[in-house]
């Protein structure tokens, strides 16, 4: 029970936290959506003007921008159905009563304690230079051309990259829905000697179908912001062609020095982030609440 | 699906689940190996895996070229220092939601899990601004501010679903006793959590650890931690993978083995407790 003298120094010790996230999240904010009003750039800071919804509207229709939509909705969506996938897939496999559990799980897992500027490079290189690449070997012991992985085709790169980074998160999620199915449902199942697909949609599938939401959700909130991977390997290129709306953004801001344009691309971005984030929210509040 | 399983079958799913968890390590296990290899062998077609003349010297050659120790040192003081204060503003704020919870706390815990929400390149600019201003760009102070505020949401939410598993009535027993609001967070409910304390501050360390949009974007030099470190190695000078490697290995090695300790937190931590 709360008493009013606890209730006091709830509101006291809360107090910080909410202070600090609110200046975090308001005062930047306020201002990305001020400059997005302005006519703003860095090299020229004497000639600032107020310019309305201008920048949105250059922004908007600029062919870039387009481009990095598309970008990003294909570098987020592909990713999703790689990992999500997958990791179905591998927390199945790991599931099973197989020898060196712990040790596989470790294998696993690994790959999301990377940080993203090491996986990028490490696979830029290691494995998919066209030359002296592991693949680029694989290839050539098979009878095949290697594939000139990031000039060629630069947004499966990423997307392969990404997707290798992500894998581990979504099997690792869904390996711990599985494990939370009881062992009678699992006996029951096998009684009525349901085979092994039936048993898989009509039981598995449900019964983690929530874990899978939430995965997808995350996913998607960190997927929208990719930015390491995109900077030390392609640089956005070639030409836009893994351009993303955050790497347009940085672009705009920190390599063109419009703080107008950035501003409004931030913002765009924002819209598209918090799309995502009110059904993210509906799922964990009504988690709350049980 | 655990069903009775024929010897056969069994076997096929173990070389299955291992040539799986295999292929998914791998890169990382490649890392490792070809950062013992000399350049030439780091190139060699076809490819040496295990038989070539093992060697440290790229360790050492990145320490002396590029400076490892500080670097790492950064990685260390802003991950480890902006968490810690992290905590400390949490602890109490999840101390007060768990057990003096008001009609609005769900509400404030909703509001804060948003503000993860929020992509970072929407306040770029403004805070590269303010930064540039306050001289806080490539300082150590103003990068560790941003890491702690990036965590804060995360770190109260985990505190506050292990707070939730500890019974009330001990609080309350040490409050009938007299105990005051800081001893009892002090001495009766920190030491009950330290488990949940722990697994909490594991989790923002490695997310602070590998945070790659700040990091590059506000530091240059002087305050940059592994991430820029390794993104200094994107421009390729000659032969430089065996660098790479070991630059790479020297990266995640000590996060990796803090992430296989907490990998069953790192669910409940990244999921909000949505999934436990």
């Amino acid at each position: 029970m709360a008493t009013q003298q606890t209730s006091a120094a709830a509101r006291v010790l809360v107090a910080p936290s909410v202070i600090l996230l609110f200046l975090w999240m308001i005062v930047p904010l306020a201002m990305t959506l001020y400059f997005s009003s302005l006519r703003y750039s860095l090299l020229d800071a004497e000639n600032i003007g107020f310019v309305g919804f201008q920048n949105y509207a250059a922004f908007l229709s600029d062919p870039d921008f387009l481009s990095a939509l598309v970008n990003t909705l294909v570098l987020v969506g592909s990713v999703l159905v790689i990992s999500v996938g997958g990791g179905i897939l591998v927390a199945l496999l790991m599931d099973q009563p197989v020898f060196g559990q712990n040790a596989l799980r470790l294998m696993v897992i690994a790959p999301f304690f990377v940080m993203p500027t090491v996986s990028a490079l490490v696979w830029k290189n290691l494995l998919m230079n066209p030359d002296s690449g592991l693949f680029a070997w694989i290839a050539r012991s098979l009878g095949m051309e290697p594939v000139v992985w990031f000039t060629n085709h630069p947004m499966m790169s990423v997307v392969i990259v990404v997707s290798w980074e992500w894998l581990p998160f979504a099997s690792l999620i869904l390996l711990t829905a599985l494990q939370s199915l009881d062992e009678e449902q699992k006996e029951a199942a096998q009684l009525d000697g349901a085979g092994a697909l039936p048993y898989f949609f009509y039981i598995v599938l449900p019964h983690i179908a929530r874990a899978i939401t939430v995965v997808i959700l995350i996913e998607t909130i960190f997927l929208l912001s990719v930015f390491a991977e995109i900077y030390v390997t392609t640089g956005g290129g070639p030409g836009v062609a893994t351009t993303n709306i955050p790497f347009l953004v940085y672009k705009e801001a920190l390599l063109n020095f419009d703080v107008g344009a950035a501003s409004a691309g931030g913002i765009v971005a924002v819209i598209l982030a918090n799309i995502v984030a009110i059904f993210l929210m509906r799922i964990v509040g009504r988690n709350l609440e049980g | 699906m655990a069903m009775k399983q024929s010897p056969a079958k069994r076997v096929g799913v173990t070389v299955a689940a291992w040539l799986v968890a295999f292929l998914i390590f791998f890169p990382i296990l490649w890392t490792f190996l070809t950062s013992f290899k000399s350049e030439l062998d780091a190139i060699a077609m076809p490819p040496k895996f295990l038989f070539f003349n093992w060697t440290l010297e790229n360790y050492a050659e990145v320490q002396e070229r590029s400076n490892y120790l500080k670097y790492a040192f950064n990685s260390i003081v802003l991950s480890v220092g902006a968490n810690f204060v992290g905590l400390l503003i949490a602890v109490p704020a999840a101390w007060a939601m768990a057990f003096a919870p008001g009609k609005r706390t769900k509400d404030l815990l909703m509001w804060m899990l948003s503000t993860k929400m929020m992509p970072a390149v929407g306040v770029l600019v403004p805070i590269y601004l303010l930064f540039r201003d306050l001289g806080l760009l490539d300082s150590l102070w103003g990068i560790g501010f941003v890491l702690m505020l990036l965590n804060l949401p995360i770190i109260i939410w985990m505190l506050y679903t292990y707070f939730k598993e500890i019974p009330v009535d001990i609080l309350e027993a040490a409050r009938m006793d007299g105990a005051s609001l800081l001893n009892e967070i002090l001495y009766v409910l920190t030491p009950m959590a330290v488990p949940g304390i722990a697994s909490t501050m594991l989790l923002a360390i490695i997310l602070s650890w590998n945070e790659a949009f700040w990091t590059l974007n506000l530091a240059t030099s002087n305050a940059a931690p592994l991430t820029a470190f390794i993104a200094s190695y994107s421009a390729p000078e000659g032969f430089f993978w065996a660098k790479l490697s070991a630059a790479s290995t020297l990266a995640i090695a000590p996060i990796l083995v803090l992430g296989w300790f907490s990998q069953k937190q790192l669910v409940r931590g990244l999921t909000f407790g949505a999934v436990k």
